[in-house]
């Protein structure tokens, strides 16, 4: 390859790497990422201009349609489909290292054996990142059931089906001029990456994306061997690196290990019979706004339901009108609210809530003793104080925000039916708890209506 | 001479412990954006599709390599106006 080509990348790489440490600051990120769409780019230019290349045609072709399709996606999504969005997105960078393994062994089928372990390795990873993120994709947006989907004898099929990869990817490395190989450890890979999600219920969506984010850098760092591309392996191990890190928090946050996550099909089925003491006792929004009206500090803590109503424009309507009452407003934000890492932040962000006004797990709990008021919206599982007092529960043990510390806690819910992971709360039942029932933004927008 | 797959490989170790070490430093608020940003990285596979696509043979490595270098710029474009978007509205209190 042309050694100018190789200086570039150099650039590049650095160019990456600066950008994602600007990224540690809201305050100098946007200009990281700006940093790092320079590297690409230098990275695009210098391969297209270096030597190996002979026709334009069908590259400016492939860059014209993945332009306009990711331009296009880009501008039109809504910040609560951003789950989806980053799940279709690890996909198709999957599905890319796939073709790149392929299109690999095609051009050069005469190579040694540790290419060809690359070229199977970016393949079988490409493979499953593609499928099980379509799958990821499919629970997402609702279009397949968000359900965990168990059925006797699955493991055993996974396990077939491991073998078979093993077995092909074996063969195929042995007698890589026999081609029929190459397309079993194709067809298992993406029925794999289908069989690994189904089993994973909607509520643990935001680790399967981090962790699928993962694979489609390592895949990418495969391809990298499989072309021998340094600029690849630096860059599919960054992005490697950030989504096991961020797979790390989620689990983290959940009180579960990735094993439990990835296999137990949690929340499937399981209902609990424990009986919570104490009644319900529901609110209006005229009474609420008497109690919010008289509070001194405020703290928010939003979650998927919050995403669901469209509810952060009003939100932060409310929020303005308690700071203009005198009230001091934060949002708690647990670090598994939502169906992906950091989702509430960007709605509220994107609903004008300044950064510095959204505090982690970590800070708001240490405070919750001092808040007048709690408002919990559409979030459940981690604002359940079971996690600490109930050791028969599911997710005793799980790091949730402790809202019930809160001298009242409204709950704005739809109905009483249970979380997403069907665990009772014994939240609602509190003694300082009060339910204000209905759509989370209509109740928002009720409150607004009462400051005016 | 070291063959060149020890120095990839040497590559390779090097990057997933700098990885860890730039990811761990991004605060949680910024984890969606993180997440899209890497989207964009891993579109760096554009890279190794290009040289693919533009071999002037008109043969499966071509063709694989061109679908490649669509689905590896979808990434690449998408992941960096998304992710320009959203970092856009992160504003600190009063600004």
């Amino acid at each position: 390859m042309d050694i100018l080509t190789q200086y570039a990348y150099i650039v590049s790489a650095a160019l990456f790497i600066y950008g994602l440490k600007q990224l540690s600051s809201p305050a100098t990120a946007r200009r990281g990422n700006a940093i790092s769409s320079l590297g690409m780019l230098i990275a695009i230019v210098a391969t297209l201009v270096g030597q190996d290349i002979v026709d334009f045609q069908w590259i400016a072709i492939g860059i014209v349609i993945g332009g306009i399709i990711g331009g296009t996606a880009a501008r039109m999504v809504q910040m609560t489909k951003m789950p989806e969005m980053v799940a279709l997105f690890n996909g198709f960078g999957g599905m890319a290292s796939l073709l790149v393994g392929w299109a690999a062994f095609a051009f050069r089928p005469d190579v040694g054996t540790f290419t060809l372990v690359t070229i199977i390795l970016s393949i079988l990873i490409g493979g499953v990142t593609f499928t099980g993120s379509m799958i990821a994709y499919g629970k997402l947006s609702e279009r397949i059931s968000s359900a965990a989907l168990l059925f006797s004898g699955q493991q055993v099929v996974n396990s077939l089906i491991v073998l078979g990869i093993v077995g092909s990817s074996i063969m195929f490395c042995l007698e890589p001029s026999s081609g029929g190989w190459l397309f079993w450890v194709i067809g298992l890979s993406l029925l794999f990456g289908v069989m690994v999600v189904i089993p994973i219920g909607g509520a643990d969506m935001p680790v399967v994306i981090s962790l699928l984010n993962s694979y489609s850098g390592l895949a990418a760092c495969a391809a990298g061997f499989a072309v021998d591309n340094n600029i690849l392996i630096v860059a599919g191990a960054l992005v490697g690196a950030s989504g096991i890190i961020l797979t790390q928090v989620m689990c983290k946050a959940m009180n579960r290990s990735l094993t439990n996550v990835l296999f137990s099909g949690f929340g499937s089925g399981k209902v609990e019979t424990s009986k919570v003491e104490g009644e319900i006792k529901p609110i209006i929004a005229e009474d609420a706004f008497y109690i919010l009206e008289a509070a001194s500090t405020v703290a928010i803590v939003p979650g998927y339901g919050m995403a669901v109503a469209q509810a952060q424009h009003v939100v932060k309507e409310l929020a303005e009108l308690l700071e203009k009452n005198g009230a001091e407003v934060s949002f708690g934000i647990h670090p598994v609210a939502g169906r992906m890492p950091g989702h509430m932040n960007v709605l509220l962000a994107e609903a004008d809530v300044p950064y510095d006004q959204l505090l982690e797990m970590d800070e708001i709990n240490p405070r919750m003793e001092n808040v007048d008021v709690a408002i919990v919206i559409g979030a459940n599982d981690v604002v359940n104080p079971a996690a600490r007092e109930n050791e028969s529960s599911p997710i005793y043990g799980m790091p949730v925000i402790n809202v019930d510390h809160a001298r009242t806690v409204f709950v704005l819910k739809r109905s009483m039916a249970s979380g997403f992971a069907g665990i009772e709360n014994p939240l609602f039942y509190k003694e300082n708890t009060r339910m204000l029932f209905g759509d989370a933004k209509e109740s928002i927008a009720g409150l607004v209506r009462e400051f005016s | 001479m070291i063959p060149v797959e020890v120095f990839l490989t040497f590559i390779l170790m090097l990057s997933i412990f700098l990885g860890f070490e730039l990811i761990n430093k991004v605060p949680a608020t910024l984890h969606t954006p993180l997440m899209s940003g890497a989207n964009a990285i891993s579109g760096v596979t554009v890279v190794g599709a290009i040289s693919l696509a533009g071999s002037g043979q008109q043969d499966l490595a071509n063709w694989l390599g061109a679908a490649a270098v669509a689905l590896a710029t979808i990434n690449v474009v998408g992941g960096y106006l998304v992710t320009d978007r959203m970092l856009a509205m992160f504003k600190k209190k009063g600004s």
